[in-house]
């Protein structure tokens, strides 16, 4: 017999005896039914694009992430200059995509592509990273990426400033509505690395006070384009 | 009383009268209170989202067989290798067994109080391999030689001084009270070992059956960094952490978020279904799951004591629990400090020789109350006690309950007793808190309530009469 049968006997034989149901125990709840979706319990969500983009604007301030509409991908690029010229960026690092080519064009700045593979040290030193996504969750003001999505696992991670491009049908109301999209997309082909990405890199665990960019990006800015 | 009895006894002792470390703790909770309070009530209902929480957690569990092998069987489809875990010892040698196979020099860790658990550094460290935590609050009680202090906040404990002058001392830094500063010196430290290590460490909060993925959730993004860059990632999973769906997420992150750490939803939160895909830029060549039992189907075994298991460690009980708070996170000599760990650490070593943590408790309940899935902590506390003793009768403690019987079905005796304690009060009195004093236990911390001067008979008599 091997490990996988040794555990799963000895979990078949432990559930024999049946527990009691979570919602009796204290006496005073009733058998709450499973719903399809927790929404109804969670923060609320406005039914429009405009509400949620609102909402998602309030959410990413309060989590120390810039939020920004764009009218174009050239009025992006130009945004991105000046984040540049402030940051004294030097290099990115990006992927290839319909959202990062034009604006990286219009930025013009030296960069490492991830595409197909690229040297850890070459990421490591470069001073931003440009990205797409999956989705962006107004209910919690996070970012969804996905390795397809953000060229990989490193990119919008490693560079002390994440630059994400998003359109804005990429907006959803929750993380539901975020997670049900994916599934959609990709079935049973999920690619190895999926991200909620919400605010730039944290950590309290030094007299439980808040430091941004940990390990990760000090910075995280959102460009919404239409 | 046992060893592990008298080591949290004198701990605990020590503890409770430094005063300064117990202000300290209280003010280190005082802001997550307000914060958690404050994403609770964003809420459209917390009540009935633990009720979700703690249904979902029951299918879970009461289902196990049948998620556990969906989850394996999905992410072995995808090139993942899972290792299922009886034991502790089999878990060290088959992640040994890796590092040993690619001949790792270096390998990051990111928090795991699973490998906690099994002890995994120090086996690794026996090995020859060099581990580095790169949680920051880790790697701090990592630089001091030390356990976690709590389950998800592990250096609490420390003051930013006590900190400098740690990384002073070991990383020859500056010194600086600049909690910012701080950070940036140990992730200066750490990028180095990212982009060096050639395998990573994790532990899991979630793994989904449904789509055979693992979820972690973190803030600094150093679980991130650890399992994208080395070559070999491997994730040790303890077997209660399955949830059916990928759904059931939309729930449980912020839900976790909120009772653990008062945020509205952690920084990352991140699911990893397999070794790097075709197409793929990065990613670790090889990915390993190691499912851990360790006496897990034990506790799965006890009806009554099941949903224990649908613990996600959030910490929120630890917070809440005027024990914890007291006597501070390394007191009890356990993996899992708290209400939580009270509970669960009689099944995972031993009844015996754990049973005392379910004594040092109020029973208040707050534990019970915050607990986003619901878990009966104090009535788990209450069984593990009643366990312990259907086990191994207290043949003392019977005997002066019956003595306690016999007197109290007995108004005439019951009556002489008080008029001989109000007798006896004066004289112990003289020897109040000392050896001499047979109410001692009682009297060294406390005041004995002084015995009436008339009982309730007799003072009922006394106006009686006409």
């Amino acid at each position: 017999m091997n490990n996988r049968e040794i555990i799963l006997g000895r979990i078949r034989e432990a559930l024999k005896i049946a527990a009691p149901h979570p919602a009796l125990h204290d006496g005073t709840g009733t058998t709450t039914p499973l719903p399809a979706s927790p929404q109804k319990w969670l923060p609320p969500v406005g039914g429009t694009l405009e509400e949620q983009i609102e909402l998602f604007r309030r959410n990413a301030e309060d989590l120390k992430a810039e939020f920004r509409e764009c009218t174009s991908a050239n009025e992006a690029g130009q945004y991105l200059k000046k984040l540049a010229l402030a940051g004294g960026w030097k290099k990115i690092g990006r992927h290839s995509g319909e959202l990062t080519d034009p604006v990286a064009r219009e930025l013009g700045l030296p960069e490492v592509r991830t595409d197909g593979g690229y040297a850890v040290n070459d990421l490591e030193s470069c001073d931003a990273g440009l990205t797409e996504c999956e989705a962006l969750v107004a209910q919690t003001g996070s970012v969804l990426v996905s390795a397809p999505s953000a060229g990989g696992r490193a990119l919008s991670v490693l560079p002390p400033h994440h630059v994400v491009l998003a359109r804005r049908n990429q907006m959803v109301p929750d993380l539901t509505a975020a997670l049900q999209r994916v599934q959609e997309k990709f079935k049973d082909k999920f690619p190895s690395f999926l991200s909620f990405i919400s605010g730039p890199s944290r950590t309290g665990d030094i007299e439980r006070i808040l430091v941004l960019g940990a390990h990760g990006p000090k910075k995280l800015t959102i460009l919404l384009l239409p | 009383m046992n060893a592990h009895a008298r080591t949290f006894n004198e701990a605990a002792r020590q503890q409770t009268a430094d005063l300064r470390q117990r202000a300290w703790i209280q003010t280190a909770l005082s802001g997550y209170y307000a914060k958690r309070d404050e994403f609770k009530n964003r809420f459209q209902s917390w009540p009935a989202a633990r009720d979700t929480a703690a249904a979902i957690k029951w299918e879970a569990v009461n289902h196990l067989d049948r998620y556990l092998d969906e989850f394996a069987s999905r992410l072995e489809a995808r090139g993942t290798s899972v290792f299922w875990a009886p034991d502790a010892q089999a878990a060290r040698d088959y992640i040994v067994g890796v590092a040993r196979e690619h001949q790792v020099r270096s390998i990051i860790k990111s928090k795991s109080m699973t490998a906690e658990e099994i002890h995994l550094n120090d086996a690794l460290e026996q090995a020859g391999f060099e581990v580095v935590e790169s949680d920051l609050g880790e790697y701090i009680v990592q630089l001091r030689h030390e356990p976690p202090y709590h389950l998800v906040f592990p250096a609490m404990h420390l003051t930013r001084q006590q900190i400098s002058n740690l990384f002073h001392d070991r990383l020859g830094s500056a010194p600086t009270d600049n909690p910012e500063d701080l950070t940036m010196i140990a992730r200066r430290v750490m990028r180095r070992k990212y982009c060096e290590a050639d395998m990573g460490i994790s532990g899991a909060n979630f793994a989904i059956a449904e789509t055979g993925m693992i979820s972690i959730t973190e803030n600094e993004g150093n679980a991130r960094l650890t399992t994208s860059l080395p070559k070999v990632h491997v994730a040790i999973v303890g077997i209660e952490k399955v949830l059916p769906r990928l759904s059931d997420l939309a729930l449980f992150l912020p839900m976790l978020a909120t009772a653990g750490a008062g945020q509205p939803i952690t920084c990352y939160n991140t699911l990893y279904g397999g070794p790097r895909q075709p197409g793929e830029p990065d990613g670790p060549e090889e990915f390993h799951v190691v499912l851990l039992d360790n006496r897990r189907t034990e506790l799965l075994a006890d009806a009554e004591q099941r949903e224990a298991l649908h613990c996600i460690r959030c910490g929120a009980c630890l917070n809440v629990c005027p024990i914890f708070k007291n006597v501070g996170g390394h007191s009890y000599g356990t993996t899992y400090q708290g209400p939580i760990g009270s509970v669960i650490t009689p099944h995972l070593r031993g009844l015996q020789d754990w049973k005392h943590l379910s004594q040092a408790s109020s029973l208040c309940g707050a534990c019970t109350e915050t607990c986003p899935v619901k878990i009966n902590l104090h009535h788990h506390l209450l069984h593990n006690r009643r366990n312990a003793v259907r086990e191994r009768p207290a043949r003392f403690e019977k005997l002066i309950q019956t003595a306690f019987v016999f007197v109290m079905r007995r108004p005439r005796l019951y009556e002489w007793i008080g008029r001989f304690g109000r007798i006896l009060q004066p004289l112990q009195r003289l020897v109040r808190g000392t050896l001499l004093d047979p109410l001692r236990a009682w009297t060294k911390t406390r005041s004995f309530p002084p015995v009436a001067e008339k009982s309730f008979r007799e003072l009922w008599r006394e106006r009686k009469k006409p």
